[in-house]
C-alpha cells in the first residue's frame, strides 16, 4: 500500500516538452506527425559509448526520468544496433573502440541516422585527437547531426534530436 | 592530510634491516633499493597496510616507481625506488597485493617497464592492435603519435569441461552505459567465472595532462569519469595546490566538500533506482530519477552545471553561493532525505526485491582485505576504511563522516551502505552550510616557479581517488598520476559474479557501478 501512497502523492510530474514555448510545441507537432509517418510512430534508438566520460550518458539517462519521458513522443532506446533507426554516438572515438563503433554502425539496418553527442564527439572535446583518440566521430563514421554541450543537457537533447528528425521530414 | 603511516612504516622497515632513506620534501617519501622493493611488500603486507596506489614516472632518462600505503589508523605513506636504467625491470609485489597485478601491468603498457615475476603478462590498455614497442608515457613519445594498427590476439582465460560454454558480452553493453567486455564461462545459468577486458575507452587522459598548465589540467581532471566530477576536480585541484603551495580560502574548502556530499546524494540516489530496476522494480527508479533530476536542476541554477563539472578550479571554486543559495540547498537536502528514508522504508518490506539482493554476488571479507575494496563496495564487507576520515583532509577533519559499515558483501549490503550514506551526506552538508565561513572562494592560482609535488586522496562516492602531481618549472604539468577506484574494485566484481546466474549479473554489476572511463584513462 505505501507503494500506492507514494505513486498518488508523487501525481504526474511529466512536463511539457522543455519550456512550453510556441516553437518546441510546433516542433514536438511536426516530429510526432513524422515519427509516425516515417518510423510508423516507433523511433528506435541504439547509444554508444566510443569513450565518453560518462556525463554524456548521465544526461541521456536523465531523457528517461519522469520529468522528460521521452517514450511520450515516440522515441525509445533498444538494447541492439538491429533493432535500430538512430545511433547516438558519445566520446571522442578512443583507439580502443573504432572497431567496436564501426561494427555496430554495420549492424544497423539502413537507412541510419548517426547523431554525434557532445562535445567530445563533435570535435575530440577536451581530448583532441592522440596516440589513443581518433577525437570527433564524424572521423571514423559518417555523422548526420551533432549535438553540443559538455554534456548536452537533457534540455538540448531534446531539441537536438527533434531539429535532427525535423531536419529528415 | 595525515601522514603519519610515514615514520610508522620507516621505523617498521628499519626493523626488519631494510635501508629506507627519507626523501622528504614536499612530501614525506621513503626511497627504497629495487633489491628490496618486494621485501617492503611483503613487510606492508604483513603490519596490515593497504597498497593504495603504484605508479611509474621518467625522470631524465631513468624511472621510478612509487607505491602508497594506507592504515586506518595512521593514515597514508609513500615509498618509491629508482630502477637500473639498463633493464628497466622492478619487481612485482602481486604476490603481496592482488591490486598491483593489473596497476603494474599498466606501468608496462604505458612505460614499457617490466614487473619481473608478474603472472599475467598479458597487455591491458594496450589492446592487441598496438604495437608492442609503443609505450605512451615515456618523454620521447609524442602525443600525437599516429599508431599502426597491427594483427594480435588477446588470449582469454578458457574452461574445458562437459557443459562449460562461453559468453562474450560487450564492448557495446545493452544499455545507456560504458562499454567494456565481459568474457562469462558459465555452466548452465551459473557464472563459474567472469573475466574483464577494459582499456576501451583508454583516451590518453594522464599524456594529455603533460605540459598543460594547471588551470588547463583542471579541465581534464573533470573529465575523467563525470558521475565523479566533482571529486576528480578536487583531488586534482588539491595535489596541484599542494605542489605550488597554495592554500585555499576556508569557505572554498568548505563547500567542496558540499559540492562532494550533493555528488554522493545525486549518485548513490540514481543508482539505487537504476539497481531496483535491474531486478525489474521500475518504481523505485523512477522515483530515484525524479529526485536526481531535481538535485541536477538546482545545480545548475546555483551552480550553472546539472553535473557540477569544473565548478571546482585551482585556487578554490569557480563561483560562490549566496545566502539564498544556501537556504536552497538546506531545504533541498533535507527534503531529499526525508524522502530516501522513506523509500528506504518502501524498499525494506518489499519482499520481491529484497528476494533479489539478499545473498547475490557475495564478496567475502577476506577477498575484500585482499583486493583492498574501496568505498561503499569495502564498507559493505567490514572494510572500515573512509578517506575523508583516515586521511582527515580538511573540512572533515573538524566533520569527520560517521561511517556505516557492515557484514554480508551481496547486493543488498552495498545498498544498504548507499542508503545509510545518503543520510550522513545530508547530515554533512547541513552542518557545513550551517557553519560555513564568510569571505572568498578563490585565490588566484599562481603558477610556481620552482618544480613541486603534491598527493592528494579524496573520498569520492564511490570511494578513495588518489592524484599524484609533479610540476616541471614554472607550473607545467610533468606528470599527472590518477587513480580512481574503479582500478581495485572492478577486482571485486569478478569475484562476486562467480555463481551469480549470468540474468543477475547487470544488477550486480549496477551494485559496484565500477567506472569504465576513471579506471581506462
Amino acid at each position: 500500500m505505501k507503494i500506492f501512497r507514494k505513486i498518488l502523492r508523487t501525481g504526474v510530474i511529466t512536463e511539457p516538452p522543455a519550456r512550453p514555448d510556441a516553437e518546441i510545441e510546433d516542433l514536438g507537432k511536426q516530429i510526432s506527425t513524422m515519427i509516425q509517418r516515417r518510423y510508423r510512430g516507433s523511433l528506435a534508438i541504439r547509444m554508444v559509448d566510443a569513450g565518453s566520460c560518462n556525463a554524456c550518458e548521465l544526461e541521456i539517462h536523465a531523457l528517461n526520468n519522469p520529468y522528460y519521458d521521452l517514450e511520450r513522443f515516440g522515441i525509445h532506446f533498444v538494447a541492439s544496433p538491429r533493432h535500430a533507426d538512430m545511433l547516438l554516438v558519445t566520446g571522442p572515438v578512443t583507439r580502443n573502440m573504432e572497431t567496436a563503433l564501426k561494427m555496430t554502425l554495420a549492424a544497423v539496418a539502413e537507412p541510419t541516422l548517426v547523431v554525434a553527442v557532445g562535445d567530445c564527439a563533435a570535435c575530440g572535446g577536451e581530448f583532441g585527437e592522440s596516440y589513443a583518440s581518433l577525437g570527433a566521430v564524424n572521423n571514423v563514421i559518417p555523422v548526420d547531426a551533432v549535438i553540443r554541450g559538455c554534456p548536452p543537457t537533457p534540455l538540448s537533447l531534446l531539441h537536438g534530436l527533434l531539429a535532427v528528425l525535423g531536419r529528415q521530414s | 592530510m595525515r601522514f603519519t603511516l610515514h615514520a610508522h612504516l620507516h621505523t617498521l622497515l628499519t626493523q626488519a634491516g631494510i635501508a629506507a632513506h627519507d626523501h622528504s620534501t614536499q612530501l614525506p617519501c621513503l626511497d627504497i633499493a629495487v633489491a628490496q622493493w618486494t621485501a617492503t611488500a611483503k613487510l606492508a603486507s604483513e603490519a596490515k597496510l593497504r597498497l593504495v596506489a603504484l605508479w611509474a614516472e621518467q625522470e631524465g632518462d631513468g624511472y621510478t616507481v612509487h607505491a602508497a600505503f594506507a592504515h586506518k589508523d595512521h593514515g597514508y605513506a609513500l615509498t618509491r625506488t629508482t630502477l637500473d636504467a639498463a633493464t628497466g625491470e622492478f619487481p612485482s609485489i602481486t604476490t603481496y597485493y592482488v591490486a598491483a597485478a593489473r596497476m603494474e601491468r599498466v606501468i608496462h603498457d604505458l612505460f614499457g617497464l617490466i614487473p619481473g615475476g608478474h603472472p599475467d603478462t598479458r597487455p591491458w590498455l594496450k589492446h592487441e592492435h598496438w604495437p608492442q614497442n609503443a609505450f605512451p608515457l615515456r618523454k620521447t613519445f609524442a602525443a600525437a603519435t599516429a599508431l599502426p594498427r597491427v594483427d594480435g590476439r588477446y588470449p582469454f582465460i578458457e574452461a574445458e569441461g562437459d557443459g562449460v560454454y562461453e559468453i562474450p558480452v560487450g564492448p557495446v553493453h545493452a544499455g545507456i552505459i560504458e562499454p567494456g567486455h565481459f568474457r562469462f564461462l558459465a555452466v548452465g545459468e551459473l557464472i563459474l567465472n567472469l573475466e574483464e577486458r577494459l582499456g576501451y575507452v583508454h583516451k590518453g587522459i594522464e599524456k594529455a595532462m603533460e605540459g598543460r598548465d594547471v588551470p588547463a589540467g583542471a579541465r581534464l581532471a573533470a573529465r575523467v569519469s563525470g558521475d565523479a566530477t566533482v571529486a576528480h576536480s578536487w583531488a586534482y585541484c588539491q595535489a596541484a595546490e599542494q605542489a605550488a603551495g597554495i592554500a585555499i580560502p576556508r569557505r572554498a574548502v568548505a563547500l567542496r566538500a558540499v559540492l562532494c556530499e550533493r555528488e554522493r546524494l545525486a549518485n548513490h540516489i540514481g543508482d539505487i533506482g537504476a539497481i531496483c530496476n535491474d531486478a525489474a522494480w521500475s518504481f523505485m527508479h523512477m522515483q530515484c530519477q525524479r529526485l536526481r533530476e531535481d538535485l541536477a536542476r538546482t545545480h545548475q541554477r546555483l551552480f550553472g552545471h546539472r553535473l557540477l563539472m569544473d565548478c571546482i578550479q585551482a585556487g578554490g571554486l569557480a563561483r560562490d553561493v549566496d545566502d539564498d543559495g544556501i537556504r536552497q540547498l538546506l531545504t533541498q537536502t533535507r527534503a531529499v532525505a526525508a524522502e530516501m528514508r522513506e523509500l528506504y522504508d518502501t524498499y525494506e518490506n518489499h519482499t520481491p526485491i529484497r528476494e533479489r539482493v539478499i545473498d547475490s554476488g557475495k564478496v567475502t571479507a577476506a577477498d575484500a582485505v585482499d583486493i583492498g575494496l574501496l568505498g561503499y563496495v569495502g564498507r559493505s564487507v567490514e572494510q572500515d576504511s573512509d578517506a575523508r576520515r583516515d586521511a582527515a583532509y580538511a573540512p572533515y577533519d573538524r566533520h569527520p563522516p560517521q561511517l556505516a559499515v557492515c557484514r554480508g558483501g551481496d547486493v543488498a549490503a552495498r545498498l544498504w551502505v548507499r542508503f545509510a550514506e545518503i543520510q550522513d551526506s545530508a547530515r554533512l552538508i547541513e552542518t557545513l552550510l550551517l557553519d560555513l565561513p564568510d569571505g572568498a572562494v578563490q585565490t588566484a592560482w599562481q603558477a610556481p616557479r620552482d618544480t613541486g609535488c603534491g598527493f592528494a586522496v579524496i573520498e569520492s562516492w564511490r570511494g578513495e581517488i588518489v592524484t599524484w602531481v609533479r610540476l616541471a618549472t614554472h607550473g607545467a604539468i610533468d606528470r599527472c598520476y590518477i587513480r580512481d577506484p574503479s582500478m581495485i574494485n572492478w577486482l571485486g566484481l569478478e569475484l562476486a559474479a562467480r555463481e551469480v546466474p549470468v540474468p543477475d549479473f547487470p544488477l550486480n554489476n549496477k551494485s559496484f557501478n565500477c567506472s569504465y572511463s576513471g579506471h581506462d584513462l
